[in-house]
């Protein structure tokens, strides 16, 4: 199996790692893991980095992973990757706002790794 | 906790869900016993526990164990209804809560500790809005504050409802609250 790019955005690193740890379960394997701590460096990494996933937290300061995914599509990075975001927030209104913004999925937190397989696995075949 | 409250607010807005625009069909004041309902936030952390650490938490009657350190995680909530979750351990509990999480060993709370506690309290925060559909489309989250130290209380004037529950897993225990200082 070729290797998987994958680009995590969190202002936490332990959530980053909690998810590189969670994609791995899920049989990503072998992953190449790049991290950002916030939208504004998942941009960054993205000028320089090809991927093929980006997952992101949306609660995060100075940039946010909605804002994060409006300035991918306006800036034309990472077109036709897909987007996976993970949050704490589950409404039906952030859903809808995140998918609005260009997100393919859509993970809450907590979760498990199996949530993970089974939301960012049909996107990484489709892709 | 005006701080966490306002940037919880703010992020409500650039979320795209203005706070206001649902006040005026929404409120969450006919629905607050469902709001202060203690088995959501017990339900709350049982799911977080369970599915980000592994382990089976229950509540304890008893309050959590005091250490001379403790760590205090606060995300605020803005929007319908204001106010915070707070989580509040000592340090060696942190420290293993933050081991069960990163699979690392920790002999001090650094960074990484503050990290992994401020990310449980946003899960319990989420999860605990999440189970009232009302205040989980109305309500934003603050990013987590890590507070560390000796001999220290959470004081709220006048809260519309307060949840003060202690839990305990295993060797580990904790306390969480919820207070809610407006409700709209």
């Amino acid at each position: 199996m070729a290797e998987i790019r994958v680009l995590i955005v969190d202002d936490s690193t332990v959530m980053r790692k909690i998810v590189e740890r969670s994609l791995r379960q899920a049989g990503l394997d072998p992953l190449v893991v790049h991290e950002a701590g916030s939208g504004s460096e998942g941009l960054d990494v993205l000028r320089d980095k090809k991927v093929d996933l980006i997952l992101s937290d949306i609660n995060m300061p100075s940039m946010d992973g909605l804002e994060f995914l409006r300035q991918l599509r306006a800036q034309d990075l990472a077109t036709g990757v897909p987007v996976v975001m993970i949050t704490t927030e589950s409404s039906e209104e952030h859903v809808k706002q995140a998918i609005l913004s260009g997100a393919q999925g859509y993970i809450r937190k907590p979760f498990t790794a199996e949530q993970v397989k089974e939301r960012v696995l049909p996107l990484v075949h489709a892709a | 906790m005006n701080g966490v409250r306002n940037a919880a607010i703010a992020r409500l807005r650039r979320s795209g869900i203005n706070e206001m625009e649902p006040t005026m069909a929404v409120s969450l004041r006919e629905s607050v016993q469902l709001v202060s309902d203690p088995r959501n936030l017990d339900a709350s952390v049982e799911e977080v526990f369970h599915l980000m650490l592994g382990v089976n938490c229950r509540r304890d009657s008893s309050p959590a164990v005091q250490e001379p350190e403790s760590v205090t995680a606060v995300v605020g909530f803005g929007g319908l209804l204001s106010g915070a979750c707070v989580f509040k351990s000592g340090s060696s509990a942190a420290m293993k809560i933050a081991a069960f999480m990163t699979g690392m060993e920790f002999s001090e709370v650094d960074d990484t500790v503050k990290d992994g506690i401020g990310e449980i309290c946003n899960m319990l925060a989420g999860a605990w809005k999440g189970k009232v559909p009302n205040l989980a489309a109305n309500c934003g989250l603050s990013v987590p504050a890590v507070i560390t130290g000796r001999d220290y209380n959470l004081h709220v004037q006048a809260p519309e409802f307060q949840l003060h529950h202690s839990y305990r897993c295993d060797d580990l225990s904790f306390a969480v609250t919820i207070v809610c200082d407006g409700l709209q």
